[in-house]
């Protein structure tokens, strides 16, 4: 677990383009941190979002169909 | 003859008979409950031809197998779960569609289109899908009613907007909205089902021809000019996607958006908060989505290699419907199964759009269709009221897509 200078813990986020399906749900349920490419594929606006987003992040992840898309702590 | 098969032949008590009806349309088929509950993962003796098939039942159980890629979505496998009779010298010929496909050939099929229908493009086609709603709700309130909303509306926007953004001539659809119902039709004879099935190909070839020699602004045109370096697909397969898109993009959503308007009607204090605060949409959307399931038995698969699922081994060869009505009632996950609820927080895990490398390529299409139905009988026509009793209404118990075949409202 990574923490910041306040001591709170940080969200580390990745995405696997490769194994993409282009569901765009992660877009559509957190656009602040996700967008589709111009081939459709997820990329990655923000590695580290905002503890904030953790929850819409979290669901992102969760209904990815082609589990794309991981939350580290 | 496999152990399973023996066992579906056999000794045992006799195995579930699938598919199973729903005896209300509000709910899963009654058997399911017990099913998810004592043998999640169970065989059944497919109704069409007696051959063996798992059930899976649990939604934890469902997105395991749905994103396994030891799981096949080949029809022309042996042990692939048919559930409609297609005549083996017509398998043996007909060319996959992107559903049937596995990885790789799958993946470069789907990238092809994933541009089509980024959430970005949604949004774009949301303005128009709006237009088209408009026209056909005046159209509704000019007639006067009583109608019936599957013809005024429920199959003519899905229709109209899948043919545009095919570059299909709206002239043409009253004739495949005939094929399309033809193709989900279980009770068809084989000689019905290739005739149908025949029809619409022929058309979509002199289609694809067309946007070949004449490419416009459409999906076909892109499709082709992107094959041109892809090399993906040959005429017979762009045909083929464009069959895959035609029937996938309208009778579903028809389907959802009548028993969408049928279950807001049946439970009216959500549909008047609906109507006060359409912030509420989305949620309803993905809630009617869980609720009906339509597409149950859409993701049906075959294992390539032995899988665990629960407790039970799936051997390579073994047939399986992951069933998304069934994992859509999970109590695990969606407490209160059978209660349609605006609300409910954890509607977006459903799986009626599927799960896995398939899921519907279309699925946030269909959501934005179905939010301006919706959203616009809500604001225009607040009186919307069945001009029927619900009991009389006829729902499509033995089509591969539920729902209903005749929708009488007035307002």
């Amino acid at each position: 677990m990574t923490a910041d200078a306040n001591g709170l813990s940080l969200m580390r986020v990745s995405a696997e383009r490769d194994r993409c399906v282009g569901s765009g749900q992660c877009a559509l349920l957190s656009p602040e941190v996700f967008d589709q490419d111009a081939d459709g594929l997820v990329t990655l606006l923000s590695e580290e979002p905002a503890e904030e987003l953790r929850e819409q992040v979290a669901q992102a992840a969760d209904l990815c169909p082609s589990r794309s898309i991981r939350v580290h702590d | 003859m496999t152990q399973s098969a023996d066992a579906v032949a056999g000794t045992e008590a006799p195995p579930v008979r699938f598919p199973l009806r729903r005896t209300c349309p509000f709910a899963e088929p009654p058997e399911y409950a017990g099913l998810r509950a004592d043998a999640p993962v169970s065989r059944a003796a497919l109704k069409v031809n007696g051959k063996p098939a798992w059930l899976v039942t649990r939604h934890e159980h469902v997105r395991q197998v749905l994103g396994d890629s030891r799981v096949s979505s080949n029809l022309k496998l042996p042990g692939y779960p048919h559930q409609f009779h297609i005549p083996e010298e017509l398998l043996a010929q007909v060319r996959l569609m992107m559903l049937n496909m596995d990885p790789p050939e799958h993946t470069a099929h789907r990238r092809m289109l994933i541009p089509e229908f980024t959430a970005r493009r949604v949004r774009e086609l949301r303005p128009r899908i709006q237009q088209i709603v408009d026209e056909h709700v005046d159209a509704m309130l000019a007639a006067g009613g009583p109608v019936d909303l599957v013809t005024a509306l429920a199959l003519p926007v899905p229709s109209l907007v899948i043919c545009e953004l095919l570059g299909v001539p709206y002239e043409d659809h009253a004739r495949f909205e005939e094929w399309s119902a033809a193709l989900m039709n279980h009770d068809l004879s084989p000689q019905e089902y290739g005739a149908a099935v025949q029809a619409l190909d022929t058309y979509l070839d002199q289609l694809v021809t067309l946007k070949e020699n004449e490419p416009g602004d459409d999906l076909i045109s892109r499709f082709l000019e992107k094959n041109r370096t892809e090399q993906v697909a040959d005429h017979t397969d762009v045909v083929t996607m464009a069959r895959l898109m035609l029937v996938g993009g309208h009778e579903t959503t028809a389907n959802m958006i009548a028993l969408g308007v049928l279950a807001l009607l049946e439970h009216p204090e959500q549909m008047a908060e609906l109507r006060a605060d359409p912030a509420l949409l989305p949620n309803a959307v993905e809630e009617l989505l869980r609720v009906f399931s339509i597409s149950d038995a859409g993701t049906a698969r075959v294992a390539v290699a032995d899988i665990e699922v629960g407790d039970v081994t799936i051997r390579a060869g073994e047939g399986i419907l992951a069933l998304n009505n069934a994992a859509d009632h999970d109590e695990s996950v969606f407490p209160d199964p059978d209660t349609l609820d605006i609300h409910r927080k954890e509607a977006r895990s459903h799986l009626a759009f599927g799960y896995g490398v398939h899921q519907c390529i279309g699925a946030n299409l269909a959501r934005a269709e179905l939010e301006a139905v919706y959203g616009t009988l809500l604001r225009r026509v607040p009186g919307l009221r069945l001009a029927a009793p619900v009991e009389e209404l006829r729902f499509k118990d033995d089509a591969m897509v539920y729902g209903v075949y005749e929708l009488p409202v007035t307002w």
